[in-house]
């Protein structure tokens, strides 16, 4: 099947069966930075964004169906060659160890920072507990999405006020 | 893992949906947030000839109060009921199991309606269902029926939705003033199906009598089972202590689990009654009733 996937703000042409899984549609395009863990729907490290917030495991979707969806993966994170402020905040604090779980982690706490931008440590834990990381014990990641939250409210804050200007 | 290969549907009206489905009869499978049968079909438990993505079928997804009914529509994603604040605040069964039902990041795909049809002997949706008396609407080739959630779920992943038919929603009662529930689950992790969980809803007379009770329990048994007998015992009465033990231990009666690597049968058949317990106290509890 001839299908049109929009990745990262760039229309894709891919032929597809319609079997074929989101997650393996992606890293086919050379877009590796979509890991393939638990291969059984569990771990999260190969969590996507579709239409902006809405964090979805891509091993447990076909890619016929993200059709006519925005689709963000960690590629599309960096803008200009500035990092994302969560991909900042998971270098500053040393969020990842292996990093394997990263890509996952950082768009499912984009996905949380969207609906909640100031969560408590609670709220973050609660929120990426579908996403499993083996290294870190979970520690630097809660404080990577506390530093990205201050950092994205912030930036919020400024663009609000430059608008009342 | 790789399902499969299927032919692919993706219907833009119900009419045609139901027409696709009745064309290809059982060999066809209603596609939502799939994340129980894209699992499946990967470990080839399940190979569906034809899937019929309801994904992009409109009027789906309403999530609104009619006729004293909460209307879930098919496309109703659990992660819809979870940020609901209307419903985290007045269903309190639901909103506990919004929380609990597999892990954050599913619940952004995985529909309530299609929890009921999957019917897993594990589910939560189920034993939500059962304790607070829903009904699922059906529709076929015939036109639409409404079934009781007692007659809909058959046996484990078997409902009674017929050759040709979609779930098109579920209706829970809107609970009253002095209606509360609660939703107690053992999970070994966040993501991880019970080990065993009970689910309560029941409404208070004015003067503090059990009016109406439901009680559901899950993954203690080959479906989830209404515990009735535990519903007989306490409907009528003033809440007791004793009364609560007497009920929570007719769960454990109806309780056949399998043992595996989350428990042992008597464990499992032990945690029904537990769970059914501490629901109906934390229920009471959230109508004010301390005991
Ligand atoms: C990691 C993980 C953990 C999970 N943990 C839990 C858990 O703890 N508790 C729990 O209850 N569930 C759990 N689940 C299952 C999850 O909640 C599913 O989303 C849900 O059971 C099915 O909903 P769905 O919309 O994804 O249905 P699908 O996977 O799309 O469909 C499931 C079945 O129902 C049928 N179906 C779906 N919708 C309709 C309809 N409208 N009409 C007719 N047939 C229909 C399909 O044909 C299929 O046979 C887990 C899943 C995963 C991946």
């Amino acid at each position: 099947m001839e299908i049109i996937l929009n990745i990262n703000g760039q229309d894709r042409k891919l032929d597809v069966e319609p079997r074929t899984l989101l997650a393996h549609a992606i890293r086919d395009l050379g877009l590796t930075g979509t890991h393939i863990g638990c291969d059984s729907s569990s771990c999260g490290v190969c969590t996507v964004l579709l239409d902006h917030n809405t964090p979805v495991k891509s091993c447990t979707m076909f890619a016929v169906s993200a059709e006519g969806h925005t689709i963000t993966t960690v590629e599309g994170l960096a803008q200009g060659g500035n990092l994302h402020p969560i991909q900042q905040a998971f270098h500053d604090q040393h969020g990842l160890q292996c990093g394997y779980c990263t890509p996952g982690m950082m768009l499912a706490s984009i996905a949380l920072l969207e609906r909640n931008p100031n969560p408590s440590e609670e709220d973050i834990r609660f929120a990426l507990s579908g996403n499993l990381c083996r290294c870190t014990g979970y520690q630097n990641i809660v404080k990577a999405v506390q530093q990205a939250a201050q950092v994205m409210g912030k930036k919020s804050e400024g663009l609000g006020s430059a608008a009342d200007d | 893992m790789i399902p499969g290969a299927f032919e692919y549907h993706r219907p833009t009206s119900l009419e045609e949906a139901v027409a696709l489905m009745g064309q290809h009869g059982f060999e066809a499978r209603v596609l939502a947030g799939g994340q129980s049968l894209i699992p499946a079909m990967r470990y080839r438990l399940a190979q569906p000839a034809v899937l019929v993505d309801i994904n992009r079928l409109p009027g789906l997804n309403q999530l609104s109060e009619e006729g004293g009914m909460l209307r879930v529509g098919a496309l109703v994603r659990d992660t819809d009921v979870e940020f609901n604040s209307g419903i985290q605040s007045r269903y309190a069964l639901i909103a506990d199991v919004s929380r609990v039902v597999a892990d954050p990041i599913v619940r952004f795909r995985g529909t309530v309606v299609g929890s009921l049809c999957h019917n897993d002997p594990a589910g939560d949706w189920t034993a939500a269902a059962l304790a607070s008396r829903a009904q699922v609407v059906i529709r076929g080739p015939a036109g639409e029926r409404t079934e009781a959630i007692d007659d809909f779920l058959v046996d484990s992943f078997t409902t009674s939705i017929g050759e040709g038919e979609i779930a098109v929603e579920a209706r829970f009662p809107v609970p009253g003033p002095r209606t509360s529930g609660a939703y107690e689950k053992i999970e070994r992790k966040v993501g991880d199906y019970a080990t065993a969980a009970a689910a309560v809803q029941l409404e208070l007379t004015e003067d503090g009598r059990i009016q109406e009770v439901g009680i559901g329990v899950t993954a203690v048994a080959l479906k989830a089972l209404r515990v009735a007998e535990g519903e007989r015992l306490l409907r009528g009465q003033k809440p007791t202590r004793d009364l609560i033990r007497a009920a929570a231990e007719e769960a454990a009666k109806i309780a056949d689990p399998n043992p595996d690597a989350r428990g042992s049968k008597e464990y499992k058949r032990d945690m029904a009654r537990v769970l059914v317990g501490r629901g109906l106290i934390k229920a009471l509890g959230r109508l004010g009733v301390q005991l």
